[in-house]
C-alpha cells in the first residue's frame, strides 16, 4: 500500500508514457498529467516522507510544510496552464521536457535534504535546456548551450557546497546554513545563480528570449522562484541579500527600457521581480518572508502570462523585435486585452494581483525603518510599470502600424491566457486565500487607502513621464551588451587578443634570443673555432706567461691553504 | 460588436480618455494632499503627492539612465556577436506543427 506519492513521481510518469500515444489523446493526457499532478499537491499532508537510504544516509525526498507548499501549489497551477497553452504544439520532446522540468522543480522544493536537492537541481537544468533547442534555429543552441555551461558551473558549486557541508557538519539535512564556512558561500554561489543575480545573471536575459514560445512559459516560472525557495530555506536574514535583491530591481528595469525584443523585456523584469524576493529573503523578517511567498506565487502567474502573451504575438506573427510591432491590438484583441491584465499585475496596479503582493515586501521595509529600501523598491515598480504596462504594450499593440495582420491566437492559447488572467484578476481583490497559505500567519491589508493611493499616483504619472519623454522610449535596432560580453562576444575577442598578443610576444623574445645565442655562437666559433684565435698555434712567450699565471695561482692558493 | 471593434472606438476617443486620466491624476494628488497618511514612518510620508513625484521623476530617471547607459557603452549592432535573428515563419514554427 502506498502511504505517500511524489508528485514529481506523477510528472515522470506521465510524460514516459506521452510520446507513446496517438495525437487526439495526447492532447487530453498533457492536461489530465498536469491536473493528476495539482491534485496529488493539493492533497499533500504536512510531515516529511519519502525516506530512501542512500549510502549511509538518510534522504528525504518529500518535505512538506507551510514553505514548500506555497511554491508546489503554484508550480502546479502553472504547468496545468502552460501545458493548456502548449496543446498545439506537436513536438513531443518538449512536452516530456515541460513535465519531467516542473517535477524537477517540484522534486527540489520538497527535496528535505541537500543531496536530494541537488539530484533535482541537476535534472531542472538538463530538462529545461530542451524548451530552449527545441526552438530549432542556431542562435537558440548556442543560447541553449551557454545556458547549460552556466548552470553545470551552478551544480558544480553545489555539489562541492554539499560535500563540504557534510564533511564538516556531518549531516546533510536543508535548513538554515550556518554563515562563513566555506559550504555557506558555494551553496550561495549556487543558489545566486539560478536566482540570476547579476553579475551571475547573463544566461536568464540570454536564454529565455530564444526559447520555444510555449517553453518560455515554463522557464519563467521555475528555475529562479525554485532559487528563491531555497534562499528562503538556507539564507533568510542575510543582510547582502537584501541589497543584492534591490539592486536587481533597478538592474532588471534599465536593461528592459534598453532591449528590443519583447521576450527579452520580460526575461529582463523576471530579474526585476526576483530582486523583491531576493530583497525580502535578506530581510528576513516574517513579513518579508511572507512577501517574498507571496510575490513568488503571483509572480509565477503574470509572468507566465505575460509570456504567453508575448508568445502569442511571436506565434502569430514571427516577429519578436518592437520595432518590427505595432498596432496589433485590432488583430490580436483578445491577447491585448489579457497581456494587458498581466502588465498591470506585474506592475502593481490596484484590482490585480501583484499590488497585494508585492506591497508586502514595501511594507517589511517600511516597517523595518529601511528608507533606502523602500525608496528603491518603490521607485522600481515605476520602472516595471513602464517597461512591461507602457513600453512593451504600446509599441506592440498599439503605437503605429506595422503593416502586420496577424489572427487572434489559437483558442487553446487564449484559454490558458484566461486562466492566468482571471487567476491575476481574483488574488488582486481577494487576497485572502493567497495570505492565508502563507508560511506564517499575516497580518496585512493592502487595501488601505493609503497603499491605493500611492500605487494609483506612481503608476499614473509614470504613464505622464512616458508619454512626454515618448520619443525616447521605442525599441531600438540594437543590442545591449551584458555580462555576458564576458563570455561571448568582446570578453572573448579581447581575451583572444590578449592570447595573440602573448604569443606574438612569445614569438619576438623566442627569435631574439635564439638572434643573440647565434651571435653569440658565431663570436665562440670566430675564438675557439677551427681557424679561431685560441686554435692558433701559440708563441712560446704566451706559454711562459700562462705558466707563471698558473704558478702564481698555486703559490696563493697554497698559502691559504697553510 | 466584437472586442476588437470596441478597442478601435476606445483608440479613436484617446485624446478624450487621456483628459479623463489626466482629471484623475489631479483628483488623486489632491486627495493625497487632503487624506492624512496612514502612517508616518520616514520624512517623506507626510507629503502630498509625493508618490506622484516619484513616479514621474523615477519614470524619467531610469529612461536616463538607460539611454546613457546605452549610448555611451552598451548599444551594439545586432549582429555584433556574429549571429543573425531569423523570424519563426507566422504561426507556422516547424517544430510545432511538422
Amino acid at each position: 500500500m502506498i502511504d505517500w506519492l511524489h508528485p514529481s513521481l506523477v510528472l515522470i510518469l506521465g510524460a514516459a508514457v506521452l510520446p507513446l500515444l496517438p495525437t487526439g489523446l495526447r492532447k487530453a493526457w498533457m492536461v489530465l498529467v498536469p491536473v493528476t499532478g495539482l491534485a496529488v499537491i493539493f492533497g499533500l499532508e504536512p510531515g516529511e516522507f519519502g525516506r530512501v537510504e542512500f549510502l549511509g544516509m538518510t534522504l528525504v525526498t518529500g518535505r512538506v510544510d507551510e514553505l514548500s507548499l506555497v511554491f508546489a501549489y503554484v508550480f502546479g497551477i502553472i504547468l496545468v496552464i502552460g501545458m493548456i497553452f502548449a496543446l498545439h504544439v506537436k513536438d513531443n520532446v518538449q512536452h516530456v521536457a515541460a513535465l519531467t522540468y516542473a517535477a524537477s522543480a517540484l522534486g527540489a522544493v520538497l527535496a528535505g535534504d541537500l543531496v536530494t536537492l541537488y539530484v533535482f537541481w541537476e535534472l531542472m537544468v538538463i530538462t529545461s535546456v530542451w524548451l530552449i533547442w527545441r526552438r530549432g534555429t542556431e542562435v537558440s543552441f548556442a543560447s541553449g548551450m551557454r545556458y547549460l555551461i552556466v548552470h553545470a558551473l551552478g551544480g558544480v558549486l553545489l555539489l562541492a557546497g554539499v560535500i563540504v557541508y557534510y564533511q564538516t557538519t556531518g549531516s546533510i539535512a536543508f535548513d538554515q546554513i550556518e554563515p562563513a564556512s566555506a559550504a555557506f558561500y558555494l551553496i550561495l554561489a549556487a543558489f545566486l545563480i539560478n536566482a540570476a543575480v547579476p553579475p551571475l545573471h547573463a544566461w536568464l536575459s540570454d536564454a529565455y528570449p530564444e526559447a520555444t514560445v510555449t517553453g518560455a512559459v515554463f522557464l519563467s516560472a521555475l528555475t529562479t522562484k525554485t532559487a528563491v525557495y531555497v534562499l528562503m530555506r538556507g539564507y533568510a536574514g542575510v543582510e547582502l541579500l537584501m541589497w543584492l535583491g534591490v539592486i536587481m530591481t533597478w538592474y532588471g528595469v534599465v536593461y528592459a527600457v534598453l532591449a528590443n525584443d519583447i521576450r527579452r523585456i520580460l526575461a529582463y523584469h523576471i530579474i526585476s521581480q526576483v530582486g523583491y524576493m531576493v530583497c525580502a529573503v535578506g530581510m528576513g523578517t516574517t513579513l518579508a518572508l511572507n512577501g517574498a511567498s507571496a510575490h513568488a506565487f503571483t509572480h509565477i502567474l503574470y509572468k507566465a502570462l505575460l509570456f504567453m502573451g508575448a508568445g502569442a504575438v511571436i506565434h502569430m506573427t514571427g516577429k519578436s523585435k518592437l520595432t518590427d510591432l505595432g498596432g496589433l491590438y485590432r488583430y490580436m484583441p483578445w491577447t491585448f486585452l489579457l497581456f494587458m491584465v498581466g502588465a498591470v499585475s506585474i506592475s502593481g496596479l490596484p484590482l490585480f494581483s501583484g499590488f497585494v503582493s508585492k506591497t508586502i515586501i514595501i511594507e517589511a521595509a517600511a516597517v523595518e525603518g529601511r528608507g533606502l529600501i523602500y525608496l528603491m523598491l518603490l521607485t522600481a515598480g515605476a520602472g516595471t510599470f513602464l517597461s512591461i504596462g507602457l513600453k512593451l504594450a504600446w509599441f506592440t499593440f498599439l503605437h503605429r502600424d506595422s503593416g502586420l495582420r496577424p489572427t487572434e491566437a489559437p483558442v487553446n492559447m487564449l484559454v490558458a491566457m484566461g486562466l492566468a488572467a482571471v487567476l491575476c484578476f481574483v488574488i488582486g481583490i481577494l487576497p485572502g486565500p493567497l495570505y492565508a497559505i502563507l508560511p506564517a500567519p499575516i497580518d496585512y491589508n493592502a487595501w488601505t487607502i493609503g497603499h491605493v493611493l500611492k500605487e494609483l499616483q506612481l503608476l499614473l504619472f509614470t504613464g505622464l513621464a512616458f508619454f512626454l519623454l515618448l520619443g525616447f522610449v521605442g525599441g531600438k535596432n540594437k543590442i545591449a551588451l551584458d555580462v555576458d560580453w564576458l563570455y561571448r562576444g568582446g570578453g572573448r575577442t579581447a581575451a583572444l587578443a590578449v592570447r595573440d598578443r602573448i604569443s606574438a610576444t612569445n614569438a619576438r623574445f623566442r627569435h631574439k634570443a635564439m638572434d643573440g645565442l647565434s651571435a653569440w655562437m658565431a663570436r665562440i666559433k670566430k675564438r675557439h673555432g677551427r681557424d679561431g684565435k685560441l686554435a692558433r698555434t701559440w708563441p712560446t712567450g704566451s706559454m711562459a706567461f700562462w705558466v707563471a699565471v698558473l704558478l702564481a695561482s698555486l703559490l696563493v692558493f697554497g698559502i691559504q691553504q697553510q | 460588436m466584437n472586442l476588437g471593434d470596441l478597442l478601435e472606438k476606445l483608440v479613436r476617443r484617446g485624446r478624450l480618455l487621456s483628459l479623463i486620466t489626466l482629471a484623475l491624476m489631479a483628483c488623486l494628488v489632491l486627495a493625497d494632499i487632503i487624506i492624512p497618511p496612514d502612517y508616518v514612518r520616514f520624512p517623506w510620508d507626510g507629503i502630498g503627492g509625493f508618490a506622484a513625484l516619484l513616479g514621474f521623476a523615477g519614470c524619467a530617471f531610469f529612461i536616463a539612465v538607460a539611454k546613457g547607459l546605452g549610448v555611451l557603452l552598451v548599444y551594439k549592432p545586432e549582429d555584433y556577436y556574429g549571429e543573425e535573428h531569423e523570424h519563426d515563419p507566422p504561426s507556422a514554427d516547424r517544430r510545432e506543427h511538422d
